[in-house]
């Protein structure tokens, strides 16, 4: 690693302005990507802005139709929430599944969002379940967030602070993960609301995405059975060292079946 | 920076550069060599230490995250306290073969001391689902999972008594 400088501001108006300021700065919150990616060489920002120190960001709140998780939850408290676990189950596994349990320990909804990895989990739970990431100056929708590899809708200096989540009738998370990493190779989020089904794809491409059919054949009948003959057109899909992209395509329809399936269990 | 922090119930100060990771304060500047630093990218678990009672990856953990923090290495573990015996975890991966080469062995402890710790009646199926961040190349895990289930038994024997 690089040498960089370390702030720990106390208030978020305080860390975005040390954002801005500081040009070539960055945000850590658990650092379980951005340490990594510091070791490899691949940033080398000048400064870091730990945002541990910002004491309202780790609240998980029941705000009824919605439950609002602060951007500095660690992964393995959402897991292990019982409002989660009660309101949107199928989050609650998501983030069971997320890594390892030292992982989990430290990384953080926020910083998994807000970093968009294209084989992230929670990227899909926030799609798939048509969430609101709350930041520092404004209200943004799942559908307008993830732009595509690493790309967010954040400008400089915005700070994620909660994830609003609406609580669905049933949703559910199923994934195919890469044995060392854990990331997924392709996960799908399947979500049930009283006006539509939310399907959302992680890993199989350069960016979390939706999948129409799927969602207009659950919408029908929300029964594994109503997607098994639908097939993922594998352009756009991603090809590497650990599968070819019509394997992934066929991973989304398998994944988006099991997804329904713990769903409906 | 200045740092200040409980490392094995002892008070620390040290001086450290942020760009510091916790697994090289502690083998280089600290001296614990017991933790081990394997694959370095936070899959293997072999740097597996307890923060504020929480097992993270140290190779994954910049030094000025502990400011504050209570921190346990593999050198803190322990039986009794001022006994010298070893603690029940340890003591039941070698009695039950729970290791060869020994090198992923400080954070399997470190990971399955956490485990037992949070769950008093852990089957086989959660210690392997536990220990899915800690790699070891030798064993093929079977005489871990039965030191676990067997160190766990007895950590909760000790807390009963």
């Amino acid at each position: 690693m690089k040498p960089f400088a370390y702030h720990q501001p106390n208030q978020i108006p305080d860390a975005a302005k040390l954002l801005v300021s500081i040009e070539d700065s960055k945000l850590v919150a658990g650092g379980m990507t951005l340490i990594p990616t510091l070791k490899q060489r691949l940033a080398s920002p000048v400064a870091l802005v730990d945002l541990s120190k910002l004491g309202n960001l780790k609240g998980i709140t029941d705000d009824g139709a919605t439950i609002t998780i602060g951007a500095m939850k660690p992964h393995a408290v959402v897991a292990a929430s019982k409002l989660v676990q009660a309101k949107i189950p199928g989050l609650a596994a998501l983030a069971s599944m997320i890594g390892d349990p030292a992982v989990r320990n430290r990384g953080t909804i926020g910083g998994s969002v807000a970093n968009n990895d294209p084989a992230a989990d929670y990227p899909a739970g926030v799609l798939g379940l048509g969430a609101t990431i709350v930041t520092s100056t404004r209200e943004i929708v799942a559908d307008k967030f993830f732009l595509g590899l690493f790309e967010t809708a954040l400008e400089p200096g915005e700070i994620i602070t909660a994830i609003r989540f609406p609580v669905p009738i049933k949703a559910g998370y199923a994934k195919f993960k890469a044995p060392a990493s854990r990331y997924a190779l392709v996960g799908v989020f399947v979500a049930q609301f009283a006006d539509g089904v939310r399907v959302a794809v992680t890993g199989a491409g350069s960016g979390v995405f939706r999948v129409p059919p799927m969602e207009a054949a659950l919408w029908q009948n929300f029964d594994p059975s109503a997607i098994a003959a639908i097939k993922i057109d594998t352009d756009g899909l991603t090809s590497d060292i650990h599968a070819e992209a019509d394997y992934r395509a066929h991973l989304v329809t398998v994944m988006a079946k099991r997804a329904v399936d713990a769903a409906l269990s | 920076m200045q740092i200040s922090f409980t490392l094995n119930g002892r008070p620390t100060t040290v001086d450290v550069e942020p760009a510091t990771l916790v697994a090289e304060l502690l083998r280089e500047q600290l001296n614990l060599t017991g933790t081990h630093i394997g694959c370095d990218t936070s899959q293997c678990g072999a740097c597996v230490v307890h923060l504020n009672g929480l097992p993270v990856k140290s190779c994954t953990l910049l030094a000025p995250a502990l400011d504050g923090a209570a921190l346990l290495t593999i050198e803190g573990l322990q039986g009794a306290p001022g006994s010298n015996e070893m603690h029940p975890m340890q003591e039941s991966f070698r009695e039950h073969h729970g290791l060869q080469c020994g090198f992923c062995t400080p954070g399997m402890l470190m990971t399955a001391v956490a485990l037992a710790a949070e769950k008093p009646n852990l089957t086989e199926a959660d210690v392997r689902h536990g220990l899915e961040g800690n790699i070891c190349r030798c064993t093929g895990y079977q005489n871990i999972v039965v030191s676990v289930m067997a160190g766990a038994a007895a950590m909760n024997a000790a807390k009963g008594e």
